[in-house]
């Protein structure tokens, strides 16, 4: 029981040659709540998946409470009182609450058969100790998402956890959740548990956390106690000075055209609460937010993805219904979604089954498919979106993430929308094709469409959009035009909310 | 203090009863009794309520009883084993041929090691290479069934050994046929270790969420194999029951009978998603097809009739039970 309850030293990780963590040294006190911050890709998640067991420790030292370790799995992580709250939670929905707490550490009778009213007793108990009201009988199918995550906490607590590592633990919370969380980290902190606090929320890390790590490309940028820095403080050592990365705002011609799409207070499910949005012709929108504002909510309604709850979609001057995905196409809307794997590409299928796919309807003459025109719809793409594949024929998966993502633009742009909306569509791509993105977007615009471009990277939003509509809890919160936004720092203040 | 628990435990007994209340959970049972009352009242006169007709019921559904036990714990860890009417076909010759040669112990040894040996190569497959259980086992299916018939040339084989057949499905104790005794002995069994062995637990975590089950420390390749493993035993055990009622090993034993253990599995209630299963739904799954079909026959419908009939109702109780 000597020593910090976590100090990692000189921790390096590379992935295929690139350098993700570099020299980086971190250290949890007994009974603190220490937020750990930066920006996509600095490196958190990779510092706690080292001090979870996940991926193994290359360079540098772990000690837990003043004692080396070295985790060979996360279970052994666990063992030593570390525990990961998971963000997309790690329970079996199928098991109740207290069978999921002691999933493989049951309680038995004296027959050594499980006995389920032992566990609920002692969950039952944990959750008193928590002070909250969970029935530990319930399936884990119905619990709301707030008593999923509480059930997740309380099965760390019963393995003895002193760690707790909790990663943007509120984006799926409501206010009210969300200080019902807070007042119980401060309860476990007043045990001498310990939580690293992941988030972007930079009001959140003012009110519950004692000290602050800034993380940015893989280092430790500073660590300080809360008191002795401020939000604006912290964003700038997020963002740091040097990061142009190139992407220059261009002012461009003809974004004042008429009025393409209007949408007025648009609510879809939890996350959509009345959008109200103007978008013309030749114009870029970016769309600005933390995670879970509702931005990729807003592209999954007006793409006919989500059903739309109240509010109108006007087109052209036309209020229209967008029931389903072909409806938009119809209405040549086009979405570019956010997670190519699982929504953008079929990946076993060849890049030319990809890029058709929408088109299928508009090639084929009574159910035939006209192969040739296809053909020469791909090639037309392929060459003009510089797509490097050893032919149209080879399988998606075998493409590079760049390559891959080009597909899926060249997959839309082929049923020619008038509105493109992109989520993300920068997201594990390389710094060469992300120019060319870019490029695109700009391209496509210009020829007098429109574009919503939605993206957590801010350079790549303020070198492209006309005007920055900054999202919060579903709706638009602020809208500023570009010119108006003097740099990188002042569009983070407006995401976070601090002025 | 005292008062207060009190309260506290009968609000509590309260909210799981209302929790438990959610008739798609019951639809099995209803969908029994309402079949049974039916054919209670339709065929009054046709004896489908004397003892024996019901007996032969639960005679003619106890191998499948029986397999799909095995079965609930295979499709509860979210994986599905095509070959159990092969195996049943293969064990049964097998036990046959030993008995012949060897005695009664051996005989029945041979049978077992028959399926824990088939079921083995299956769960290797799924749980280490990695194959999905419908290819592997689909293949296996015809592995096994031209084993059975090269090792016997399609011939039957005949066992005299009176023991076997009174144990394995020939004889009664009393009034209870064995058969009947098998089958329930499975059903009780395997109902205690789903719902309050470790075992079971890790099998429907596994099924249920094997990422999760796997982050929880569950070693959910040790429990795939486990599940095929433990499959192959219990289809060859099907398979030996055949060979006692029968008094003969035949490849042809258990032809068929993995859509048969499948429908009585969903039809009682486990998720062919995983992680939610029942042997007790299972086995009125098992006892509802045999209804229907010895309804039907006595009904007078024709095998034609009698196949449609039973694809209707299997599948209208499939859709009443799925959760949105």
């Amino acid at each position: 029981m000597s020593g910090p309850a976590v100090l990692m030293r000189g921790i390096g990780k590379s992935f295929d040659g690139v350098r993700v963590l570099d020299q980086v040294d971190f250290e949890v006190r007994h009974g603190e709540i220490h937020a750990l911050v930066g920006g996509n890709g600095a490196g958190k998640s990779t510092l706690m998946k080292i001090l979870e067991g996940v991926y193994p420790l290359e360079e540098g030292s772990i000690e837990i409470e003043g004692s080396p370790v070295r985790f060979r799995s996360s279970h052994d992580a666990r063992l030593a009182g570390i525990a990961m709250i998971f963000q997309e939670f790690s329970l079996v929905s199928t098991l109740s609450v207290a069978q999921n707490v002691y999933l493989t550490r049951e309680s038995s009778d004296r027959l050594g058969l499980i006995d389920d009213r032992e566990m609920e007793r002692r969950t039952r108990a944990l959750f008193e100790t928590m002070e909250v009201d969970i029935d530990p009988g319930r399936a884990v199918d119905d619990l709301p998402t707030a008593e999923r995550q509480l059930t997740e906490i309380a099965k760390a607590l019963s393995q003895d956890a002193r760690v707790l590592i909790m990663d943007e633990p509120t984006s799926s919370l409501g206010r009210s959740e969300t200080v019902l969380l807070f007042a119980l980290m401060e309860r476990l902190k007043a045990k001498g548990i310990s939580i690293v606090y992941i988030s972007h929320r930079m009001e959140e890390v003012f009110e519950v956390a004692d000290r602050i790590t800034v993380l940015r490309d893989g280092r430790n940028v500073w660590t300080e106690a809360i008191d002795d820095v401020t939000p604006k403080g912290v964003i700038n050592a997020i963002v740091g000075r040097e990061d142009e990365r190139g992407f220059e705002w261009r002012p461009r011609e003809g974004g004042g055209g008429e009025i393409l799409l209007e949408i007025r207070g648009l609510s879809s499910g939890p996350r959509l609460r009345g959008v109200d949005l103007e978008l013309r012709k030749g114009e870029i929108i970016g769309l600005a937010g933390l995670m879970g504002s509702g931005r990729s909510e807003l592209a999954r309604a007006i793409f006919g993805i989500d059903r739309i709850d109240a509010g109108e979609i006007v087109l052209n001057g036309r209020p229209v219904t967008v029931g389903s995905p072909q409806d938009a196409i119809d209405s040549r809307i086009a979405l570019i979604p956010e997670d190519r794997h699982e929504q953008g590409l079929v990946m076993d299928h060849s890049v030319r089954e990809n890029a058709l796919l929408p088109l299928l309807a508009r090639l084929s003459r009574l159910g035939i498919v006209n192969d040739a025109r296809g053909d020469r719809v791909v090639d037309a793409y392929v060459d003009s979106l510089a797509i490097k594949t050893r032919g149209t024929d080879l399988p998606v998966r075998l493409l590079s993430g760049g390559n891959q993502q080009k597909v899926v633009i060249a997959k839309w742009l082929a049923t020619e929308p008038m509105i493109l909306i992109m989520d993300e569509p920068t997201a594990g791509v390389d710094i060469g094709t992300k120019y060319e993105i870019v490029e695109r977007i700009r391209d496509f615009a210009a020829a007098g469409n429109a574009v919503i471009f939605i993206s957590s990277e801010l350079p790549e939003l303020l070198a492209v959009s006309d005007r920055v509509l900054v999202m919060r809890d579903g709706r638009v919160e602020r809208t500023i035009p570009r010119l108006e936004i003097g740099s990188e720092e002042d569009l983070h203040h407006a995401v976070q909310g601090v002025h | 203090m005292a008062q207060g628990g009190s309260t506290d435990s009968i609000g509590g007994s309260l909210r799981r009863a209302s929790r438990a209340f959610d008739w798609r959970q019951y639809v099995i049972y209803i969908g029994f009794v309402i079949i049974f009352v039916f054919f209670a009242i339709t065929l009054s006169g046709s004896g489908f309520l004397t003892p024996t007709n019901l007996l032969n019921v639960f005679r003619q559904t106890a191998v499948i009883t029986v397999m799909a036990v095995a079965m609930t714990f295979v499709i509860g860890a979210a994986q599905i084993d095509l070959s159990v009417g092969a195996v049943a076909g293969l064990a049964s010759v097998t036990t046959a041929m030993a008995i012949h040669s060897f005695g009664l112990v051996p005989g029945i040894a041979v049978g077992l090691l028959t399926g824990l040996l088939v079921g083995s190569i299956n769960g290797a497959l799924v749980a280490i290479v990695a194959i999905p259980s419908f290819l592997v086992t689909l293949g296996m299916l015809g592995i096994a069934r031209g084993a059975a018939m090269w090792i016997t040339d399609t011939a039957p084989q005949p066992i005299a050994e009176e023991t076997y057949n009174f144990a394995f499905g020939s004889g009664d104790l009393g009034p209870v046929p064995t058969l009947a005794i098998w089958a329930i002995g499975a059903v009780i069994i395997g109902h205690i270790v789903l719902r309050k062995t470790r075992y079971g637990r890790r099998v429907l975590a596994t099924g249920g969420n094997a990422v999760a089950a796997r982050f929880s420390g569950v070693n959910t390749r040790q429990m795939t194999f486990l599940v095929f493993a433990v499959m192959g035993v219990f289809a060859a055990l099907g398979g030996m029951l055949y060979a006692g009622r029968l008094h003969s090993g035949r490849f042809q034993w258990g032809d068929g009978d993995e859509l048969s253990v499948i429908a009585a599995v969903i039809l009682g209630g486990t998720s062919l998603f995983g992680g939610r299963a029942t042997v007790i739904g299972t086995f009125l799954g098992a006892l509802m097809i045999g209804l229907i079909n010895n309804g039907l026959i006595l009904m007078g419908l024709e095998s034609s009739q009698q196949m449609i009939v039973r694809g209707v109702v299997i599948v209208a109780a499939v859709a009443l039970t799925r959760r949105k």
